[in-house]
């Protein structure tokens, strides 16, 4: 039986990396991961961690270490956030192209400029066109879990990619909760040895990552894209082995991609993804208790993106908001992009609005949340016919622009 | 290696398009260049300077304290010339 604790979320990710023992693990300080390759460390100092504790020199050279030792046929293990993940989205890139399973936990943490050391999605939905699977923690627990099921799915030789599982920076990395470790032998159980499809030998050399002719990129991407789409299937396999295991749901009727909470006839949704989901799942029982009929939406797996699984959730349903961290300068959010994207050729068609909040750690109380939903619940009543203009799908409700000088006061 | 086999030859794509070594040898990266580097022997001394410098291995010593540059790899960077303490070496412009 597995032990419950009290610990701090990247203290929990830590022991969650000793119980799957990594062979390698390869990584560089940064602001709010730290705690999690420091107590790695610890646990390596202690005996505790069997493979390689590698301190490089830069993000760029822990992923690439990660990915050289991927490519000798190593279970490896990095953590990074915000500007170290930039550092290594070169390497990155090239281990989805290489399909090598290396598999990291990302503190989500904002971009400079300004300097930020505080909490958001910026970091990795700039990494989403890399090949990667991204999956998001809720919670404490959620972020450790999901660092066993990426593991097993990256390493499924039929996938063999990348894959980064993120929680939120200092709200989830850096808050206590009750979390349950798995031993070494229940790990092992659910995750088996990597079995790679080839490997770094100097007895019999190979070429990874050679020079391709236009006669054959093309061919290598496609089969990343393959991949990629088909880890779908497999993340679905791997969220019931879990719960068959461990005894936790994440999304069981949604192929562990995203997960639905609310009446399913609900006519307003509310999407988000990583913590804030817990805040809203609390607002929206206030609502349940009115009989008024919200549902969440929450988006675990963004990479591959679940096309199928939000269609069905949000059949029916006439407003949805989507909340997010993170934003594409000069369009929108990106997962509300990617959903209006998901839903074009469909008649799953509800009015659709964004909000861009909690960007670099600002707080998002429960009383934006309800504003939220009461200005979909207006939307939901009074649909607009027609093109909505692109100044009104997205709003930045947060925004002070008192304090704003570029912006036109008059 | 001699006479290595074409690893491009009837290429399929593995996951991860690992191939058989030997890619960079059947890649004749020379047909980039736009400058050709030309070692005047007389002036050579012999260091071996262009061969640490080369970023493709292709200055090389062809006899003891004897240099030459294959030109089936070299992309015409310059570095040799510019590195060539006794500006033996002179970028002359490709005519193509």
């Amino acid at each position: 039986m597995a032990e419950m604790q009290m610990l701090k979320g990247d203290k929990a990710v830590a022991h969650g990396v000793v119980s799957i023992q990594p062979d390698v693990v390869s990584a560089y300080p940064i602001t709010p991961q730290t705690g999690i390759v420091e107590r790695v460390s610890q646990f390596k100092a202690d005996g505790e961690l069997d493979g390689e504790f590698l301190r490089v020199d830069s993000e760029f050279n822990a992923c690439s270490t990660a990915l050289g030792a991927a490519a000798a046929g190593a279970r490896a293990f990095s953590a990074t956030s915000s500007q170290g993940l930039k550092l290594m989205s070169e390497p990155l890139f090239t281990a989805s192209g290489m399909r090598l399973p290396l598999v990291m936990a990302v503190a989500n943490r904002s971009l400079s400029a300004p300097l930020s050391i505080w909490g958001d999605h910026t970091d990795t939905f700039a990494e989403r066109d890399g090949g990667m699977i991204q999956i998001y923690g809720e919670d404490v627990q959620e972020a450790v879990d999901n660092l066993l099921m990426a593991y097993k799915v990256a390493e499924d030789p039929d996938i063999s990619l990348p894959a980064l599982s993120t929680m939120d920076g200092f709200i989830l990395t850096h808050v206590k909760e009750p979390v349950e470790i798995y031993s070494e032998a229940d790990v092992a159980a659910f995750l088996p040895d990597r079995e790679p499809n080839f490997t770094l030998d100097p007895s019999d050399p190979k070429t990874m990552g050679a020079y391709a002719r236009p006669e054959h990129w093309t061919e290598t991407r496609y089969a990343v894209q393959e991949a990629m789409l088909r880890s779908k299937d497999k993340i679905d396999a791997v969220v019931h082995e879990f719960a068959e295991q461990f005894g936790r749901e994440y999304g069981l009727d949604y192929r562990g991609l995203i997960d639905v909470y609310g009446p399913e006839d609900a006519d307003v949704a509310i999407i988000t993804l990583g913590s804030l989901v817990g805040t809203v799942k609390d607002v929206l029982d206030e609502y349940e208790e009115r009989g008024e009929s919200v549902k969440l939406v929450k988006i675990r797996v963004y990479r591959p993106f679940p096309i199928d699984e939000l269609r069905a959730a949000l059949r029916g349903v006439d407003a949805a908001a989507v909340l997010e961290k993170d934003v594409s300068l000069g369009y929108q959010g990106g997962l509300v992009t990617d959903l209006k994207a998901a839903l074009y050729n469909t008649d799953v068609r509800p009015d659709i609005r964004s909000f861009i909040v909690g960007l670099a750690g600002r707080d998002i109380q429960r009383r934006e949340i309800r504003e939220v939903v009461a200005e979909m619940q207006r939307l939901a009543a009074d649909p607009v016919s027609g093109t909505v203009a692109f100044e009104d799908e997205e709003s930045w409700p947060q925004v002070r622009e008192d304090i704003l000088e570029e912006v036109d006061q008059s | 290696m001699s006479d290595p086999v074409d690893p491009y030859e009837e290429l399929t794509i593995t996951k991860g398009a690992v191939v058989e070594p030997g890619t960079s040898l059947v890649n004749k990266t020379g047909s980039w260049r736009e400058f050709k580097p030309v070692i005047d022997q007389d002036a050579c001394t012999g260091c071996g300077l262009c061969e640490t410098f080369c970023p493709d291995m292709a200055a090389k010593a062809i006899e003891e304290r004897t240099y030459a540059i294959d030109y089936d790899y070299c992309k015409g960077c310059g570095i040799c010339a510019e590195e060539c303490p006794v500006d033996a070496i002179e970028m002359i412009a490709e005519v193509n």
